[in-house]
């Protein structure tokens, strides 16, 4: 039977943060009332031109150079004709044969060696209307009796990151996903938030047997807006795909919608023929010629991007891949694991503190982590505690919760005031201890029979009388002794 | 009550400054001239003579200098706040612009008087404003006649002294033909040179404002009101060097060339005389005159009747009824689409968006919309070479004088024709400026002087010139009062 690989290429839209719009100076900002944030250019009356915005392009530029992409000397803007009501202009602005980016090669680590991923172009392009279909069932056309347009995102910047067929699994596709969002967030030049749509992933995905060269039919794989659904969508369509092929079908070149509460994969449309968009070089702008003196500045402000930051961390700290990775993915999250590694001297430690706790909490209260109550250096006078064997892990904890609700009070005050001080005083736990056994004899005898592992139960029963604070290692030892 | 027949901006200017007249007087002797005359000529599609008394009251009340006070008359298709601008256009009935176009917001700055919105080609598309989807004007030499177009209502409104110049719009001729076929002055200035902020496009690469006047001087005064720089059209650059008011009557040290492969496309009789007699006048006023040849010029009909449809199928596609404009209901986006543009628009538009949307589509492209823009660099080259030997071209403004009503309208080809030495100025982006040399069976006749980029002053030069020793007199007989 034959073996199958897939082959995937993703279209990335990313929403640039930018203070006005594409072409007008229209804010660039959402939540506003509908309609607030128009203008007589993005609402495209007679006569109105466009101007490009600057800081798009230099944006656009910074995440190309992120991305390993050359900066060709020339770049145009054409016209991409449409008619929609999200399209005021009934053409979208964007970049058809000369983007702004082009030919980049992005490198995804990991334990089996990573990938790369060659960037076909990244060009800059305007976002259409939001329309909304009245009376349509979840929010579409067929159905509704009416249809209402919202030109607040009209006209705000796009970029548009475009992938060779690199990808071969839905796990690639979204570890790839993953760290080229972050290396986009650490240039600053959009949030990426996949929720907010400021961060869209469309797949063309194909199948073709192992070992050729040539390309399968493929299809559209668009909305899935985590990247939980975007590797489960594009292992659904393999699957999908593969099942046809097996049973001597065709794949039909088609538009899927994947729906991530039911897994399943909708057709949206079958492609007959290509659109023909008529695309033409737009008259109304110049040519962008980015000069060297320009680039040379935006690479020299780049921040550290994530996959040098992840060999930085693994190798500085000695953390594991995985942890790296995870820590370096959210910059501001690297950052507060660097000053805590600094000051409690003991990376690891650090390490599974911002993981752990740090990371529930601030997922828990959606924070960055340097707008966290708990500041590196309370957490680390907390883990000092901790190591000097004054609180114990359980105890630690309730510590945390107290920092992150009382933002005025150290780690110290709180063990102080709660009692949470850790017991290891041999004659209090061993009254504990005796107690504990007189009142289990049954368990006592089942131990001394053999079943050692009720050894758990007592410490415990044990931990539990002392409230938690008692030094498990001290209770080890006591239990020892006295179940010898 | 002041003759406006022949009455010069300058003239106009010098009897405010005199006190002789005021300028609420002023407007209100034009506003006379136009209900005089304009319910046969109809080269207003608006007036607002409320709005211009007052206008005119307020600059009296303030005390005024420089051209303050003097009326000015608008194409429709520059838009003007709060006023109508329908580009003569069904589409646009009723739209009411929320901003000024450059060129209108520099004629309110120098304290010119609007006298109101003037009748056109529907979005400037035809060469007799026959295809007006309001009426069509009719010439002041001659009602019976055609003014030319697609700024016929702007050429015929300073003929018959309802506006002393006024502002229109080039993209094949559209200035320079109708000024010659009503005996004025028409001046297309160098491709961005005054700002396209405002004005409704039809093609966005070869669109000019431009004046109408009926001297040189007016002209020169008018292009040095609306040529400046605007960072609302990435196209625009303004003038190289500040408009200078001509004044000199001999034509000592310059060179100006002949392009006699050109003159042997059929030209009347009467205006091959005219023209002829033209040059050996320059040749008299002491230039130094010489042939030379355009080779691909004859190419640039079908050049431009490629690349302005294919512009304007994509500038036109905004008025889809969404927005602003004409809407025709219809059950669903799409039908209302079509019904609202069948309805809309006149069957010389649908013609052109027709041709422009088959010449940009897929497969087509290269050969038509790519193929016309090799011939448009053929024909810079043309221009560029011919340029080192001489310091301007003369042609021509048009093979004929004015063409009866229906004449050419039911044969497009015919129509398109009468722009053959006009458009290839445009195609170069070159200024060409239109002088009458004389009259032809008692019809004017233009002489088109063509120069290089930003050349506008020695063009004005040469013009006014020629002029002096002309001494053509634009007043139309058939409204001449015969009294000063």
């Amino acid at each position: 039977m034959t073996t199958y690989e897939a082959v995937i290429g993703l279209e990335i839209h990313v929403q640039l943060r930018t203070r006005t719009k594409m072409f007008c100076r229209c804010p660039n900002r959402f939540g506003d009332a509908p309609n607030a944030n128009v203008c007589s250019v993005c609402l495209a009356h007679p006569g109105m031109l466009p101007v490009a915005n600057g800081e798009a392009v230099r944006q656009a530029l910074r995440v190309g150079l992120a991305l390993g992409c050359r900066i060709p000397e020339r770049s145009k803007f054409d016209r991409k004709n449409y008619f929609y009501p999200d399209s005021p202009k009934a053409y979208q602005i964007s970049q058809y044969d000369q983007p702004l980016c082009a030919e980049g090669a992005f490198q995804v680590p990991g334990e089996d060696g990573g990938f790369v991923v060659g960037i076909t172009r990244a060009h800059l392009e305007e976002d259409a209307a939001k329309t909304i279909h009245v009376g349509g069932e979840a929010g579409r056309i067929a159905g509704s009796g009416s249809s209402i347009v919202d030109f607040n995102r009209a006209g705000t910047p796009l970029l548009e990151i475009v992938t060779e067929p690199d990808l071969r699994s839905g796990e690639h596709a979204r570890r790839f996903l993953t760290l080229l969002r972050a290396t986009i967030v650490a240039t600053g030049a959009s949030d990426c938030d996949m929720e907010k749509g400021t961060l869209r992933c469309d797949a063309n995905v194909s199948i073709r047997p192992v070992g050729s060269t040539g390309f399968g039919t493929k299809c559209e794989l668009k909305n899935m807006n985590s990247f939980r659904f975007l590797e489960r969508g594009i292992a659904a369509e393999i699957a999908r795909q593969t099942a046809l092929l097996e049973v001597g079908g065709r794949v039909t070149q088609a538009t899927l919608h994947y729906d991530p509460s039911s897994e399943s994969l909708t057709v949206l449309r079958t492609k007959e023929e290509a659109d023909d968009y008529r695309y033409f070089p737009e008259p109304d702008l110049l040519p962008v010629a980015p000069s060297p003196t320009l680039l040379e500045e935006l690479r020299a402000g780049l921040p550290e991007l994530p996959v040098a930051r992840i060999a930085r961390l693994r190798d500085t700290y000695g953390l594991p891949d995985a942890t790296a990775a995870t820590i370096a993915l959210t910059p501001s999250l690297a950052d507060y694991y660097e000053e805590l590694a600094a000051l409690t001297g003991d990376p690891r430690l650090a390490a599974n503190w911002t993981m752990g706790e740090l990371s529930a909490h601030l997922n828990a209260a959606s924070l960055e982590a340097a707008a966290s109550p708990v500041t590196p250096p309370r957490l680390a006078a907390l883990i000092a505690l901790t190591v000097a064997g004054t609180v114990g892990s359980n105890a630690a904890k309730t510590v945390f919760g107290e920092l992150v609700a009382d933002p005025a009070v150290d780690a110290a005050t709180i063990v102080e005031r709660l009692g949470l001080a850790q017991v290891d005083d041999a004659d209090e736990l061993g009254a504990i201890v005796d107690a504990v056994l007189a009142a289990n004899a049954a368990e006592v005898a089942a131990f001394r029979a053999g079943k050692v592992q009720l050894i758990g139960f007592f410490t415990g029963q044990v931990m539990r009388q002392s409230g938690g604070r008692a030094d498990p290692k001290v209770v080890q030892a006591l239990l020892n002794d006295r179940l010898r | 009550m002041i003759d406006t027949l022949g009455l010069t901006a300058e003239r106009a200017a010098a009897l405010l400054d005199a006190r002789e007249v005021t300028a609420e007087e002023l407007a209100g002797a034009y506003l006379a001239q136009i209900e005089r005359h304009d319910g046969e000529l109809h080269a207003f599609l608006h007036t607002h003579p409320e709005q211009t008394l007052e206008a005119a009251r307020a600059i009296d009340a303030r005390g005024r200098s420089g051209l303050q006070g003097v009326p000015v008359g608008l194409k429709d298709l520059l838009s003007t706040r709060g006023v109508p601008t329908t580009a003569g256009s069904r589409i646009l009935e009723g739209f009411l612009p929320i901003i000024d176009a450059d060129v209108v917001e520099s004629c309110r700055e120098a304290g010119l008087v609007s006298v109101g919105k003037l009748n056109m080609d529907e979005f400037a598309m035809g060469s007799s404003t026959e295809h007006s989807a309001f009426g069509p004007t009719r010439n002041p030499w001659d009602p019976r006649l055609v003014p030319g177009g697609s700024s016929g209502g702007s050429a015929a409104a300073v003929a018959a002294g309802m506006a002393p110049f006024s502002l229109g719009t080039d993209t094949g001729g559209s200035i320079r033909q109708p000024a010659a076929f009503c005996g004025i002055v028409g001046l297309k200035p160098t491709y961005g040179a005054v700002s396209r902020y405002g004005v409704v496009a039809f093609a966005s690469s070869l669109d000019q404002v431009g004046p109408f006047a009926l001297t040189v001087r007016d002209a020169a005064l008018l292009y040095s009101v609306i040529a400046r720089d605007d960072p609302r059209d990435s196209t625009n650059v303004g003038p190289r060097e500040p408009v200078s008011l001509p004044s000199g009557t001999s034509l000592a040290g310059l060179r100006i060339g002949v392009p006699t492969d050109q003159l042997a496309a059929g030209v009347d009789p009467g205006v091959r005389a005219l023209f002829d007699d033209t040059v050996a006048l320059c040749a008299a006023l002491g230039a130094e005159l010489g042939e030379t040849t355009l080779p691909h010029a004859s190419d640039g009909l079908a050049a431009y009747y490629l690349i302005a449809p294919s512009e304007a199928s994509a500038n036109l596609a905004r008025y889809d009824g969404v927005r602003y404009g004409l809407r025709v209901d219809a059950p669903d986006v799409h039908a209302m689409y079509e019904e609202t543009r069948r309805r809309g628009f006149g069957a010389e538009v649908k013609r052109r968006i027709m041709i422009g949307t088959y010449a940009l589509s897929a497969g087509y492209f290269d050969a038509y919309y790519g193929q016309a823009q090799r011939v448009r660099t053929l024909i810079c080259r043309d221009f560029a070479a011919a340029f080192e030997r001489f310091d301007a071209l003369v042609l021509p403004t048009a093979p004929s004088t004015a063409f009866a009503f229906g004449d050419k309208v039911d044969d497009p080809l015919a129509m398109y024709a009468n722009d053959v030495f006009t458009l290839p100025v445009n195609l170069a982006g070159l200024p060409g400026l239109s002088i009458p040399c004389g009259l032809s069976d008692g019809m004017p006749v233009g002489f088109q002087l063509i120069g290089p980029a930003f050349s506008e002053n020695r063009l004005l030069e040469i013009g006014h010139a020629l002029e002096q020793a002309i001494g053509f007199d634009a007043r139309p007989p058939r409204l001449s009062r015969g009294v000063a």
